[in-house]
């Protein structure tokens, strides 16, 4: 079959974006030919600040060069024009007469800086900021001239006087408004701002009107202002703001407003035309930074590819300026309102103002000066609309004050030198990332993950390397969105959607899950896979098909693949409590299967390590002790203290109690490993405090704790209820958990689903209204019932191909 | 004359229906363990069960199209080539392998 004709018409990031993304999903749909009407490849403009400051150079910030277009077959006409687009005969038409037909048309033009409409913006010397031509042109000129006046105070105004005073030219900054980047600071910050930037030299003058630009022998000499007041200028930058290239849109009948209007699916109003990035209107919104333009190319890419699922919504963004030494954060809304409350925290002698706006205990927006560290963190909350009513009074000390015993946040990414260590689990140091950064042009944390191994084990500096990230590429970079964001590469639905899905079309295997939710692999990947078994067992107990290839070795094998290839086995001790006999054939075994090490864990269990996968069954078989699910997604232990039986201040008898846990709930699996514990006093021997389930007893009955995590981030559990009875607790500790088996996503802990849902929405399913919480226990003990010991299965030979080595 | 013992040989390992679909077995040989994948279009990749990263073994990985996960950190190993998926770099050997009349063959 004839392949289609895709054509672009704007080289610019996001339509190149926008092709990279298609050629990952759909490699051979099209042919593609590429228009861009500057002489250069794909580069990243972010980065021309940096360029003109002289930290970087025109060959760092190239995205894709020439051989990349080449390689992947695409015909690339650098330097060419489209100045017609012909929809009947739906072909292009540069300056030059070269002419492409198109299947498909995907605008990418970008906007054109605005130039202010007052005499003289003709003179030599009068330059936009926008491109390489544009970087290039100051660069020359600060190496010929001295006064440099710049009109207009954002973000882009600020970032070339910055580069042009780099370079030695005096600056002054011209700005209409009473306080600079007013769209995205408010006073205080910009007071700040101002200060820091004339230490640096650079020279202001606010609320000044220009009224017309004065020349000499053609060339700009000197800016006037409508006070009459008059200043010298040899390089006027004019950086007021800029509008949506949509002329040539408007001219081919596409419906334009402030940009090319598009859909949710970003096509115009001639369906076969595409348009993303600066140039386009979407919900009435033009954005003018990378992150939400990204968003929109990967949801073109997919419907370009027929995938037909992805839409674009509309974006939150945030801004960071990218003048190295000064540290500006901004996001949503700061101005505030009525019905909002702000908290501030405001050192001026330290250089540090934070303001958070909250709305219905939800962040709106926030400013951030001289201390950004947190500014990804409270970003993404506001995203995810995430509650911050249970962490709002240390909110403002940032993530790392919240039980977190990684190093997350603790060091700011800018104190750093590039030999400090970042990720403590794959020992990346901070200038491997930034290098990975710049090199590879990445922009997400996921790429940064993928390219540097860096925040992709444990997770806890994922604060850093995201601030890194935001450091280096400036407002660009696209924090992960954990709302919207699909399971994995093989879809666009999110892990909701797929769980509703299952159950709402009654799903009952991974390949019908595959072909009915139409991923874009045939088998998935070894990232969903897993998610769909559980999600398939936890929504159709005792119906759906379990699938072994789709669980991680741990949970195939039983056991614990341990660094080595061999495997470690921890027999089932409920409560903590075990016989003589148990211990005795403890030790037989370690010593007929030569186990190198014997433990006692964390868990008060012991661990035999160092078995080899064929002597799996056999050890288990002589152990003839339950499995301790060691290995599994499931209720790993129940830990308890000696409580009242023993102890001389235990009220309640904790030993039982966590016995009686154990017993209703093992062979439960879940999103992930679950724990629990049981102390006998508030004493808390049994460390009920960090437990996704923690029980303590007290003089009147039982207090039930939910949400703690010993792990990588130390999260302190949450006070659920007190009940009276051991009853109650089953049936609390049930229903909850029950709960997180049929909400979370999969491999989030206790506590991160809670985080997601918060504690009101947790006690209002379980609390407030108890036949919910009835069924939900009901539904647990349901899904339990006639559950295999996957033990004793494997003695009795199930699975046993699993186990044997074969040999030639 | 050939010299016998440098010729690779095919040799019989097991019937194409005792590896599991999407799944691996492990064949023990004089040269080491080798991973033996099928695929669900039936396909059989023979690979050394080593990760070219800190030397996982990938049999005992989750099997998807022509890929399989490393067991130990993820890393992705394309089946028929041994080469890790970019940006990972590295290799694992690759050996020939054949389906006949139901049986799979491994030369080594
Ligand atoms: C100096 C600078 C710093 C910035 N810093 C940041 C930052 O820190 N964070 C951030 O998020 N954003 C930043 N931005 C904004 C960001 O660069 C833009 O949002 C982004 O580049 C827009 O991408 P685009 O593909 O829509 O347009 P562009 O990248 O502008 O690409 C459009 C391309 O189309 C070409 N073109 C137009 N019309 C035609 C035609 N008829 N035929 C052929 N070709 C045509 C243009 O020549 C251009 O190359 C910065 C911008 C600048 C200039
Ligand atoms: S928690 Fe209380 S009952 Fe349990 S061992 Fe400690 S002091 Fe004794
Ligand atoms: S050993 Fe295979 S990914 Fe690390």
């Amino acid at each position: 079959m004839k392949k289609m004709k895709l054509v672009m018409v704007g080289n610019g990031m996001a339509g190149a974006r926008a092709l990279e993304e298609l050629l990952k999903i759909a490699p051979d749909l099209y042919d593609i030919t590429v228009f861009g009407a500057e002489p250069h490849a794909n580069y990243n403009r972010i980065l021309l600040s940096p360029v003109l400051a002289g930290e970087m150079t025109l060959q760092d910030i190239m995205l894709n060069d020439e051989d990349w277009y080449r390689d992947n077959g695409i015909k690339l006409h650098l330097g060419k024009k489209i100045v017609r687009i012909d929809r009947v005969a739906r072909k292009v038409v540069a300056a030059d007469g070269t002419e492409e037909r198109y299947d498909r048309l995907l605008l990418s033009t970008g906007s054109n800086p605005f130039i202010l409409p007052v005499p003289g913006k003709e003179l030599d010397g009068v330059i936009t900021y926008r491109d390489i031509a544009d970087t290039e042109a100051m660069i020359v000129a600060s190496g010929k001239f001295r006064h440099a006046v710049v009109i207009g105070g954002g973000l882009l105004g600020l970032e070339a006087a910055n580069g042009l005073r780099l370079r030695g030219m005096e600056v002054t900054v011209v700005h209409l408004m009473p306080w600079l980047m007013e769209r995205q600071l408010d006073k205080t910050a910009a007071d700040m701002l101002q200060k820091s930037l004339e230490k640096k030299g650079l020279r202001f003058l606010l609320q000044k009107e220009t009224a017309e630009i004065v020349g000499r022998d053609g060339r700009v000499a000197a800016v006037r202002f409508k006070d009459g007041q008059e200043i010298a200028a040899d390089l006027l930058v004019m950086a007021v703001g800029i509008r949506p290239n949509t002329d040539l849109a408007q001219s081919a009948g596409l419906y334009c407003n402030r940009g090319i209007v598009v859909n949710d699916t970003m096509q115009t109003f001639d369906p076969v035309i595409y348009a993303v990035g600066e140039c386009v209107a979407h919900r009435g919104i033009v954005y003018g930074l990378v992150a939400p333009l990204f968003e929109m190319a990967k949801v073109c890419a997919n419907h370009l590819a027929q995938f037909g699922i992805g839409r674009y919504e509309g974006s939150v963004t945030s801004t960071k300026l990218k003048v190295t030494g000064i540290d500006v954060f901004s996001a949503g809304n700061f101005g505030g309102g009525p019905d909002t409350e702000e908290i501030v925290l405001h050192d001026s002698v330290g250089g540090i103002y934070k303001k958070l706006l909250i709305r219905d205990n939800r962040i709106i927006g926030s400013v951030m000066y001289g201390d950004t560290v947190d500014g990804a963190w409270f970003f993404q909350l506001m995203r995810d609309g995430q509650s911050v009513a249970e962490i709002r009074d240390h909110l403002m000390f940032g993530q790392a004050h919240l039980g977190n015993a990684g190093h997350q946040g603790q060091n700011k990414a800018a104190a750093m030198s590039d030999i400090m260590e970042v990720c403590g689990c794959n020992g990346v140091a901070k200038g491997s990332i930034t290098r990975a950064i710049k090199e590879k042009g990445l922009f997400t944390l996921d790429d940064v993950r993928k390219h540097t191994k860096a925040s992709s084990s444990c997770g806890s500096c994922t604060g850093l390397v995201e601030q890194i990230l935001a450091s280096t590429v400036g407002g660009a970079y696209t924090p992960q969105a954990t709302v919207t964001k699909p399971m994995c590469g093989c879809t666009e639905l999110t892990h909701e959607e797929v769980r509703k899905a299952i159950r709402a079309q009654k799903l009952l295997s991974i390949p019908r899950v595959i072909d009915a939710l139409e991923w874009h692999t045939p088998n998935g990947c070894a990232s969903c896979r897993p998610a769909l078994n559980f999600y398939l067992i936890a929504a159709w107990p005792h119906q759906a098909e379990d699938d072994p290839q789709s669980r991680f070795i741990n949970e195939r094998a039983h056991a614990n693949i341990q660094k080595d290839g061999t495997y470690s086995v921890v027999p089932r001790m409920f409560g903590g409590v075990t016989t003589a006999g148990e211990l005795r054939r403890i030790a037989d075994v370690v010593d007929k299967y030569k186990i190198p090490t014997v433990k006692v864990t964390g868990g008060q269990r012991i661990d035999l390590l160092g078995v080899r996968k064929e002597d799996l069954p056999r050890v288990w078989g002589e152990l003839d002790m339950p499995s301790g699910h060691a290995y599994a997604k499931a209720l790993r232990t129940v830990k308890t203290c000696v409580g009242s039986e023993w102890c001389r201040f235990g009220v309640q008898d904790s030993t039982q109690m966590g016995i009686d846990l154990e017993k209703a709930f093992w062979k439960m699996y879940a999103p992930h490993k679950v724990k629990m514990a049981v102390s006998g006093c508030p004493r808390n021997c049994a460390e009920s405090g960090i437990k996704d389930v923690g029980v303590i007893g007290v003089d009147s009955g039982w207090e039930i704790y939910i949400g703690g995590n010993g792990g990588i981030k130390t999260e302190v559990a949450q006070f659920l209820v007190k009940v009276k009875t051991k009853e109650e607790v089953l049936e609390y500790a049930g229903a909850f958990i029950q709960l997180y088996r049929e909400e979370a996503r999969y491999l989030d802990r206790t506590v991160h689903y809670i985080q997601r849902v918060g504690m009101d929405y947790i006690r209002k399913q379980l609390m407030e209204d108890p036949a919910n919480r009835k069924a939900l226990y009901e539904r647990l003990i349901f899904a339990l019932q006639d559950e295999k010991d996957p033990w004793v299965e494997r003695i009795k030979g199930s699975a046993a191909h699993e186990f044997e080595e074969l040999s030639i | 004359m050939n010299d016998v013992s440098t010729v690779a040989q095919w040799r019989r390992v097991c019937p194409l229906s005792e590896i599991p679909r999407l799944g691996a077995r492990v064949v023990r040989t004089a040269h080491g363990n080798v991973a033996v994948f099928r695929n669900d279009t039936d396909e059989v990749f023979a690979l050394r069960d080593h990760c070219p990263h800190k030397g996982g073994p990938l049999s005992q990985g989750i099997v998807f199209g022509r890929h399989v996960a490393c067991p130990l950190h993820n890393w992705t190993i394309r089946l028929e080539d041994g080469k890790a998926v970019a940006p990972d770099e590295g290799c694992a050997a690759t050996f020939p392998v054949k389906v006949e009349a139901g049986e799979v063959y491994l030369q080594i």
